[in-house]
């Protein structure tokens, strides 16, 4: 027998599967397919203070083993989400749940963060510090450790609950953004967040997303994942979940080489709506295969060598 | 939805670029006319929507235009492939707001969602009309399977090389319907929106990421909230519709 069980910010995950938000909804599209609670947890919508509708469309290109997405954080509103998407959630989904947090200034996330603590199905805070800050010149708050973990302070004063904090890979040096939101009081990181990217509709000689660039996805971008886990958790004291490009258990045994706690599925839910259960599935049997009994015993491996 | 593999029955050329394909699999989890399957093929990794022309207990035919490298790989698929499919997405078209007689209004690759649509319509026994529109003589496809299945049918060319010169609204304007169904191009649309008389349902086409609801790739505003279009659409009533 093989132990899938991981502990993540002081809960204990029956295996580290985590759809990333973006990529699952509130969960309810996929409970009609299948039993969620078989997962680890999930990352829920990423959600805003006020209600947004997004990008314009088209907001999605293919490239070679990826996507491109500018959604552009639509979603209902954090009010709404507790009233109407939680309750429903709560009906197919009967774990602690990942709430995702997204702002444009220092108080919307405080805010928003602080609603969603009170809601007893969320487990941990996942904050996005990817979006730009509308008071710092648009500049993305995950770019400079200052910022970045200016918003983790914010956060962790108004919450009890894990509060995690999901990096972006557009920087020159993941590390000390990182150790910033360690050192503000973070409990743990997640990355990578998407890699910013593009494609050129050659017909018309014209960007194919109508917002010009978007977050590139997918199985293309796993080593850039993969080397900033490798990196961040060595780095820092507190857990790290990892993702980008995960689509198989071996993937997820890979990013726990590297020193995940955790691991989140992220744009193969969008073409396989089955890819999150079947990782579950198959993660016993691949453990057996490598001869790994409990995944703890492999966290961070690759470090030593 | 469901997910699963189907045999390719045949997959034949109609036009120089639009392709009928059969396949045979599971089409439980299909409701209504104008929904869509979404297709994985190999070296691609989104999938291809092609909405659904025709189905039965055993089989969905689709025709799709190849317009890309995903759509000009399937072209070449035969009978020994089968492919990854997700079946049965969107709403599909409400044939129980048409109280009446029907008019169907296709254009180009917008004509196939109108083909099972017009076989339900007329099974429910109501009065189709049926308006094919295409560029030229050499693209038409599917005016006599529509003839077939007892549907008045018109077809415009904007070429004038068969049918009626010009568009679908050359057509439209002097037809007598209670109301429309339609699925094209926007610019068709927005002729139509302009002359028609009833209430109508338009299927839309986007860039899709999941296909099934989860990814908002492809939200649309409308008078009653966000919609999205491979999930709460593709096909949006005329009263609801932001143009």
């Amino acid at each position: 027998m093989v132990n899938t069980k991981v502990n993540l910010c002081g809960i204990e995950l029956d295996n580290p599967v985590i759809p990333a938000s973006g990529t699952f909804g509130f969960g309810y599209e996929f409970a009609e397919l299948y039993d969620i609670n078989c997962l680890g947890t999930f990352s829920f919508k990423g959600t805003t203070k006020d209600a947004r509708f997004g990008n314009p469309t088209p907001r999605i290109a293919e490239c070679t083993a990826g996507m491109i997405n500018a959604v552009g954080l639509q979603n209902p509103g954090v009010e709404k989400v507790i009233s109407e998407e939680l309750p429903k959630l709560a009906k197919c989904f009967s774990k602690p749940v990942m709430a995702n947090v997204s702002g444009f200034a220092i108080e919307d996330y405080a805010y928003t963060c602080e609603k969603l603590d009170k809601e007893e199905q969320v487990g941990w805070l996942e904050v996005n510090v990817s979006c730009p800050n509308v008071h710092g010149g648009g500049m993305s708050f995950g770019t400079s450790p200052e910022a970045a973990a200016e918003v983790t302070k914010a956060v962790k004063a108004v919450t009890t609950k894990p509060v995690i904090i999901k990096l972006s890979p557009n920087v020159t040096d993941i590390v000390s953004i990182a150790k910033a939101c360690e050192e503000a009081g973070a409990d743990g990181i997640s990355l990578i967040n998407t890699l910013l990217g593009m494609r050129i509709d050659l017909k018309t000689g014209k960007p194919v997303i109508a917002n010009k660039m978007g977050g590139f996805s997918g199985p293309a971008i796993k080593p850039v994942g993969l080397r900033m886990v490798y990196q961040v958790s060595q780095a820092v004291n507190i857990p790290v979940i990892g993702m980008g490009g995960v689509e198989t258990a071996e993937d997820v045994i890979e990013y726990i080489m590297a020193g995940a706690t955790a691991v989140e599925v992220g744009a193969a839910n969008l073409v396989d709506p089955y890819a999150s259960f079947a990782i579950v599935n198959n993660l016993p049997d691949v453990m057996y295969k490598y001869g790994i009994k409990n995944l703890n015993d492999i966290k961070g491996c690759a470090h030593n060598g | 939805m469901n997910r699963a593999y189907y045999d390719i029955v045949y997959n034949k050329p109609l036009t120089e670029n639009i392709y009928e394909m059969k396949l045979e699999g599971d089409t439980s989890h299909i409701t209504a006319p104008g929904q869509f399957i979404n297709i994985k093929l190999d070296g691609f990794y989104l999938r291809r929507p092609i909405s659904i022309c025709d189905y039965d207990d055993e089989t969905i035919t689709i025709i799709y235009k190849v317009v890309g490298q995903g759509t000009a790989d399937m072209s070449m698929l035969d009978e020994s492939n089968y492919l990854d499919v997700l079946c049965g997405l969107g709403n599909g078209f409400d044939t129980s707001k048409c109280n009446g007689k029907a008019v169907l209004i296709g254009g180009g690759v917008g004509v196939p969602p109108m083909y099972n649509l017009c076989k339900k319509l007329l099974a429910e026994g109501k009065e189709v009309t049926v308006i094919l529109g295409f560029n030229t003589k050499d693209e038409i496809f599917y005016e006599n399977e529509f003839k077939a299945l007892g549907a008045k049918v018109f077809v415009s060319t904007v070429d004038g090389s068969y049918g009626t010169k010009g568009f679908v609204t050359d057509v439209l304007k002097d037809v007598e319907y209670d109301y429309f169904f339609t699925c094209g191009p926007m610019p068709m649309f927005k002729a139509i929106e302009k002359i028609a008389k009833t209430s109508g349902q338009y299927s839309f086409e986007e860039r899709m990421g999941c296909g099934f609801g989860a990814c908002m790739g492809c939200s649309c505003k409308t008078k009653y909230g966000n919609k999205r279009i491979c999930r709460d659409g593709p096909v949006l009533e005329r009263e609801e519709i932001i143009w």
